[in-house]
């Protein structure tokens, strides 16, 4: 294909409607950027936004259960509460928000200008924001499709069609719509990613140098790529069967409704792993960073990752220990779950042996880091307590999951992103949040996490029961759900902090400068200005080892402490130059956009049965994709005289 | 002294695009991206049908009214339309060979040929599901029903898109935009489209050739 | 200096925190049993639960020593190591250690099969055929429980609903199932309609166990002491899953066998063709619709009510069975429970044509429509008072 500049010298002007966007700055330019920085913002910002929607309906859930028989919202309403809680907080929030940091950071930091497909990155945003317009319409007035089936929609009562009865509305299908379309989005970023950082290293990246942030997130997009059709697959045949009566999962037809439940945790458990290894991914590069040390046994830690990620297939039905499927197979998965803790026990054991001896700087992001590991290992030792099958027969469907998966989940996950924030957005705003705030934000956040989620233990134990609206007084659960209900309030608080935070320094500009590299750090994002020019690097760094950076700066005296280097190199690394001026990056687009929209219309045909919403969507989707190839990647510069380098393009097709 | 980690060089990445003045094509793996992409979208799609697949062998014979694969099966017919799917592998092989050599004339033949092999098996199935539908056959009418028609029919998806592809490509090559520095693109289609054939052959093996199970009703 | 900080810190304040985690796990869970609430699974009262409870205690104070540990370490390392702003303190660059990270492999996975070896005997224990148990089938329903007792010599058998007796020290086997006859068949074959799936769970007898429709699930549960025992439905089963519970009522064996045979007798009250309350229960509301007053073996959509008055729960098992509620339920039920017997109706929002209406309705708000199309008339208050009294007097 043509990529070097000098081939296209003949710049054509198209008809209007296939015209290409060239600004690059400005409101509109964001509709266009295939600049997997700006792609990565606007990935997490649209997850932020879903994190307060998510929360919002996490809020209503608590003041519903903050008194016995409560009656703030009904039992229909609750029920859309929950499943759609789960459904944005899974899909909307946990995964958008680890693909927008990847986006931002994977490729500065193996050394690469953009991603392998900028314009498949664009389309997958718009998948998803696709997804997430597509399900959150349901809640329109009229139409009656609130999802209510549950994060999960167990069979059969999501896939038995209207008429039966079970389930009122139309949820399950605009769920099932949406979710594969979620799956659309997520499967095109995984394989962007993972062609990214196998073929995109810079000169010297060797894989067991590559960040650990960037080695979880390979491990993620293997794992989204193998597990994304399978639930594809699960909720196409729950669409059949609610629309067009196939029989996949009816039992008085023959068939099985188990077999839902094994195809969902066979995607599901693949997935909460999707979810906890970016976190993971974070923890390890703050925690060297603010301990001045290397980080402790990173092959161990690397490969602990892969091994979670490898085993995270074969214990699948550990949600499925009530359902009856005998003591053989229940106690292999019992076993097998257990088996997961090894690994998982390896990566804490080697953070905390990370910090150990190290000159620690409690910053915002370590707090965050290190609330990380203590939290997620409280979600992690419930876990196991779950994979101890008859004790989890008491605790399946009760408040100690719901306590175990928010442990993990919003201690681990989240924390985690929290840290990020913290640690990163200095290199994507070129300002510093403020540290006292940030502070304050992680103190309120984790009283708050363990005011709200720590008590859950002890109801889930005492025999309450999960996705129940109400439930009597004088069962010994009153107190207990005031305070999560407290508690979740005061999460809410810590949010508002942190948004505080980031529009007044950010926003706003009040935030001291970061400078190219403000916490001292070692991977190559920090060699480069804050914040990054459009191609990253003005010259593609060349890797000697790992922390890429620190090696710039640092070195090891006879007794293996850390010696500064004479001159600073970091400066150095990043001015260097001024001939960037021949770098041509890839070219703003807008079919990615018109073509991610496009399964928007082809979603409400789905669930109408509609010819004209059909007509509609491939109209738009055909005009997308056949722009789209068409479209060379880079158009050609009229600044460059030819006498330039060439530009280096990614591949531009797809 | 300054340790510089010596890891073990796994996939040591070879003198790449990124720096400016050399082959943007060659990758730290030395694999092209666009196939690379293909490879894995391919892994994932191995799943797809993985799971369409275990769920029409875990529904086999659990049928509780017919009609079943036995009455409906005409295995010779479809027999004949598998071994026209397996040709277009051929010939899309030969299509490939085409273009590498430069040889654009045979390519659009090979192009088209593949297509409308893939077309022929297409109409096939078209026939062989209204058959099955006169005989009683429906979505709704039993699991074997269910599983029959979801299995094949997205596999019927997956070489109808695989068409319009190779008709993409043969538009270009008609209108000559497809030289022999592109054989890339037409490699690619092709992975995908014996990707196409392969998964067929499983399906063929485990939906008509397993022999079939007691009659519907029957266990 | 920099030592003596640490010291300082090391005294005053990082085991503030750790102390506090521990008195808070401990003050919640060293009473080892929490509230007396009847369905809480630290207080077993039975064989069953009991094994259960027993893995669970150790391996749960295992997990809290754990937790502990790397809480505090993890405060430890913080606060130990913290420098001030500014201070340039230059640590060792360690970069692993192959003999500490085999040992922290090995340790968990030792801990861990010290857990796992009694999870799988217990698990198999849990397993063994009950002796000489008695059995009872429980089918689940939108949203209550069908309790099926075998039938007896004259071939009769005994349908109740929401409570279920046992016999206490004895072995009950308890067939769960969703798919049953007086079920709608949606699909078209000849066998029993099937519902979606529910969990039996009695917190206090035995761990949950699924109903899966299509699958005849067992389990096992036993009762040390005779009492009330309170059940809950553990599976999200649609609208009103939250108050599908239901009790299990433990008697001595003579009590029981009492029990079973007054549920064996037809209904004391026979239906008098001229009486108000036949003229209401059959004609003008048609509660024979949905269920029977007559023969305790039939299974019917809504429970079977020939013995109502001896239960001690009604509506979906959640209320107590009492004069006020009853009259309530039978003026406004979707009020007490939520159910879809509004939202199916022809012509109400988001309504699907043909829906079948899942649930009792409410017969002064949204009063159905009878056989002949025609909606019913609002039910009186005084027509819910006879129709209660009737329910009250079917001992
Ligand atoms: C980020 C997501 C995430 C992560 C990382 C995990 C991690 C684990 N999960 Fe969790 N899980 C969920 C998200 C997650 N889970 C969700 C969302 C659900 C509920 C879904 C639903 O029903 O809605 C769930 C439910 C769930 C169940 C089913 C419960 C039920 O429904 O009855 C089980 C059962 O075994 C389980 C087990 C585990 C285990 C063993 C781990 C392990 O990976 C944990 C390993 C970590 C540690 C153990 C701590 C650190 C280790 C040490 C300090 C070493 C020493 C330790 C020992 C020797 C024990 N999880
Ligand atoms: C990443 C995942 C994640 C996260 C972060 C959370 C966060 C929270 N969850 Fe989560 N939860 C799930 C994943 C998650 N949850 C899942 C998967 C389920 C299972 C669903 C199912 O059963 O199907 C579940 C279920 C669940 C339940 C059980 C419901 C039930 O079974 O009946 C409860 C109950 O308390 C709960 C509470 C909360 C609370 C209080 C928070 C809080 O931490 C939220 C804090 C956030 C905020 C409070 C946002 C701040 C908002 C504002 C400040 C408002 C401002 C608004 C605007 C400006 C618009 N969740
Ligand atoms: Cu029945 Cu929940
Ligand atoms: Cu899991």
């Amino acid at each position: 294909m043509t990529t070097v500049a000098g081939a296209l010298t003949t710049v054509k002007r198209r008809p209007l409607l296939l015209r290409r966007p060239t600004k690059t700055t400005g409101a509109f330019s964001w509709f266009t950027t295939i600049d997997h920085k700006k792609i990565g913002i606007m990935y997490c910002a649209t997850a932020m936004l879903f994190f307060l929607v998510g929360g919002l309906e996490a809020l209503l859930i608590r003041l519903q259960l903050a008194g016995p028989n409560g009656t703030v919202v009904t039992a229909a309403q609750y029920n859309e509460l929950f499943t759609m809680h789960g459904t944005t907080m899974v899909f909307l929030v946990g995964m958008p928000m680890a693909v927008g940091i990847a986006n931002y950071f994977v490729p500065i930091m193996i050394g690469a200008r953009d991603v392998a497909f900028p314009r498949l990155n664009a389309f997958g945003f718009y998948v998803v924001v696709a997804g997430g317009i597509f399900l959150y319409s349901s809640w329109i007035p009229g139409i009656n499709g609130v999802p209510n089936g549950g994060w999960f929609g167990y069979t059969p009562l999501t896939d038995t069609p209207l008429t039966a009865g079970f389930l009122p509305g139309r949820g399950p299908d605009f769920w099932t719509v949406g979710v594969v379309m979620l799956g659309i989005g997520s499967t095109t970023s995984a394989i962007n990613f993972i062609v990214t950082i196998l073929n995109l290293r810079a000169p010297g990246m060797t894989l067991m140098r590559m960040p650990v942030f960037v080695w979880m997130m390979l491990v993620v997009a293997f794992l989204t790529v193998f597990a994304m059709p399978i639930i594809t697959v699960a909720l196409i045949m729950v669409f059949f069967d609610r629309n067009y009566g196939s029989l996949f999962f009816q039992a008085s037809a023959g068939a099985d409704p188990l077999l839902y439940q094994h195809l969902f945790w066979l995607f599901g458990h693949p997935e909460v792993y999707i979810l906890i290894l970016p976190g993971m991914g974070i923890v390890s590069e703050i925690l060297p960073v603010f301990s001045r040390k290397p980080l402790f046994g990173y092959s161990v830690v690397v490969f602990s990752g892969i091994a979670i990620g490898f085993l995270g297939w074969g214990v699948w039905a550990h949600h499925m220990f009530a359902t009856g499927l005998g003591p053989v197979a229940i106690s292999a998965f019992g076993v097998s779950t257990m088996l997961i803790a090894v690994p998982t026990g390896v990566k804490i054991f080697n953070w905390l042996s990370t910090v150990w001896r190290g000159a620690v700087r409690l910053t915002t992001a370590m707090l965050f880091a290190l609330g990380f590991i203590a939290m997620f290992t409280i979600g992690g030792l419930s876990g196991v307590l779950h994979s101890v099958v008859p004790s989890d027969t008491q605790q399946t469907d009760t408040y100690f999951v719901v306590a175990h998966f928010h442990y993990v989940l919003f201690g681990g996950l989240l924390f985690g992103v929290f840290g990020g924030f913290y640690y990163w957005l200095p290199k994507v705003y070129g300002r510093m949040l403020d540290e006292r705030v940030g502070k304050i934000n992680f103190w309120t956040m984790l009283i708050g996490f363990n005011l709200t989620f720590f008590p859950m233990h002890f109801v889930g134990l005492y025999g309450m029961p999960r996705r129940t609206y109400r439930y009597d007084a004088g069962l010994g659960w009153d107190a207990w759900n005031l305070v999560e209900t407290i508690g979740a309030f005061v999460i809410a608080v810590s949010t508002l902090i942190f948004l505080a935070n980031i529009i007044v320094s950010i926003m706003l500009k009040r935030g001291a400068v970061a400078g190219d590299d403000p916490w001292d750090g070692r991977t190559l994002e920090w060699t480069t200005t804050s914040p990054p020019p459009d191609y990253n690097f003005a010259d593609i760094p060349e890797i000697e080892g790992r922390d890429a950076h620190w090696h710039h700066k640092y070195t090891e005296d006879e007794e293996g402490r850390l010696m500064p280097l004479p001159s600073g190199g970091a400066a150095a690394a990043a001015e260097g130059d001024g001939h960037h001026d021949g770098i041509h990056m890839p070219s703003p687009s807008i079919y990615p956009l018109i073509t991610g929209l496009g399964l928007l219309p082809l979603g409400y045909a789905a669930v109408y049965h509609s010819f004209a919403w059909l007509g509609v969507g491939v109209v738009v989707l055909l005009y997308g994709l056949y722009a789209w190839a068409i479209e060379p990647g880079t158009e050609p510069d009229e600044s460059d005289h030819g006498g330039g380098a060439p530009a280096r393009v990614p591949e531009p097709v797809h | 002294m300054a340790t510089i980690e010596q890891t073990t060089e796994i996939g040591a990445p070879a003198h790449r695009g990124a720096s400016p003045g050399h082959d943007p094509h060659a990758t730290a793996t030395g694999v092209p991206n666009t196939k690379l992409a293909m490879w894995i979208f391919l892994a994932s799609d191995c799943l797809f049908f993985g799971a369409f697949i275990a769920t029409y062998l875990l529904y086999r014979g659990r049928d509780k009214v017919g009609p079943g694969p036995k009455e409906l099966f005409d295995i010779p017919f479809t027999s004949a339309t598998s071994f026209i799917l397996l040709m277009s592998s051929l010939t899309m092989v030969l299509a490939l060979a085409a273009i590498q050599r430069g040889d654009e004339r045979r390519l659009r033949i090979w192009l088209l040929a593949t297509a409308l092999l893939g077309a022929t098996f297409i109409a096939g199935q078209v026939f062989e599901f209204t058959e099955f539908n006169h005989e009683g056959l429906n979505l709704n009418t039993n699991l074997f029903g269910s599983t029959f028609f979801i299995l094949t029919g997205f596999h019927g998806a997956h070489v109808t898109a695989g068409i319009i592809w190779l008709m993409s490509l043969w538009g270009m090559a008609s209108q000559g935009r497809l030289k022999q520095g592109d054989s890339e693109k037409v490699e690619i289609a092709g992975l995908y489209w014996h990707f196409v054939d392969v998964v067929w052959i499983v399906i063929f093996t485990v939906i008509y050739l397993v022999p079939q199970p007691a009659a519907p009703g029957g266990g | 200096m920099r030592l003596q900080r640490t010291r300082r810190e090391l005294h005053t304040r990082w085991w503030i925190p750790a102390l506090a985690t521990l008195a808070l796990v401990l003050t919640a869970c060293s009473t080892e049993s929490g509230p007396e609430n009847r369905q809480n699974p630290l207080r077993p009262k039975g064989e069953y639960a009991e094994k259960i409870d027993d893995l669970f205690g150790p391996v749960f104070w295992v997990s809290v020593v754990i937790g502990v540990l790397v809480v505090a370490a993890t405060v430890l390392v913080a606060v130990k190591f913290r420098t001030r702003k500014g201070e340039d303190v230059r640590p060792k660059q360690t970069h692993g250690s192959t003999p500490l990270e085999i040992g922290w492999t090995i340790l968990p996975a030792v801990i861990l099969l010290a857990v796992a070896v009694p999870t799988v005997s217990t698990i198999f224990s849990l397993d063994e055929e009950p002796i000489n148990p008695v059995e009872v089938t429980a089918v689940a329903k939108q949203w209550w429980w069908q309790f099926d007792y075998p039938r007896d010599d004259n071939g009769k058998k005994v349908v109740t609903a929401n409570d279920m007796h046992i016999p206490v020290d004895r072995d009950v086997l308890v067939t769960l199932t969703a798919c049953d006859e007086s079920l709608p068949n949606t699909v078209g074959t000849e066998t029993p309609g099937c519902n979606v799936l529910h969990s039996f769970w009695v917190p206090e007898l035995a761990g949950k166990r699924d109903v899966v429709p299509g699958r005849e699930n067992q389990l096992k549960i036993r009762a040390d002491e005779e009492g009330v025992y309170v059940g809950q439905c553990a599976e999200y089963c649609g609208l009103s899953h939250a108050n599908m519970k239901f009790r299990v009522i433990a008697q001595s064996e003579s009590e029981y066998q009492a029990w079973l045979e007054a549920q064996r007798a037809d209904a004391e009250v026979a239906l008098d063709d001229s009486s108000d309350v036949e003229e209401l229960f059959t004609a003008k509301f048609q509660c024979t619709n949905c269920h029977t007053s007559e023969d305790s073996s039939l299974s019917t959509y809504g429970p079977n009510l020939t013995h109502f008055a001896s239960r001690e729960v009604f509506a979906s098992g959640y209320y107590e069975l009492t004069r006020e509620r009853l009259i309530e339920w039978l003026l406004d039920a979707p009020s007490l429970i939520p159910m879809q017997s509004d939202d199916c109706r022809l012509g109400s929002p988001g309504s699907v044509e043909g829906a079948i209406c899942v649930g009792m309705p409410s017969f002064t708000k949204n009063p159905p429509e009878g056989a002949d199309g025609q909606r019913f008339p609002a039910m009186k208050h005084e027509e819910a008072e006879i129709l209660a009294d009737y329910l009250l007097s079917l001992t």
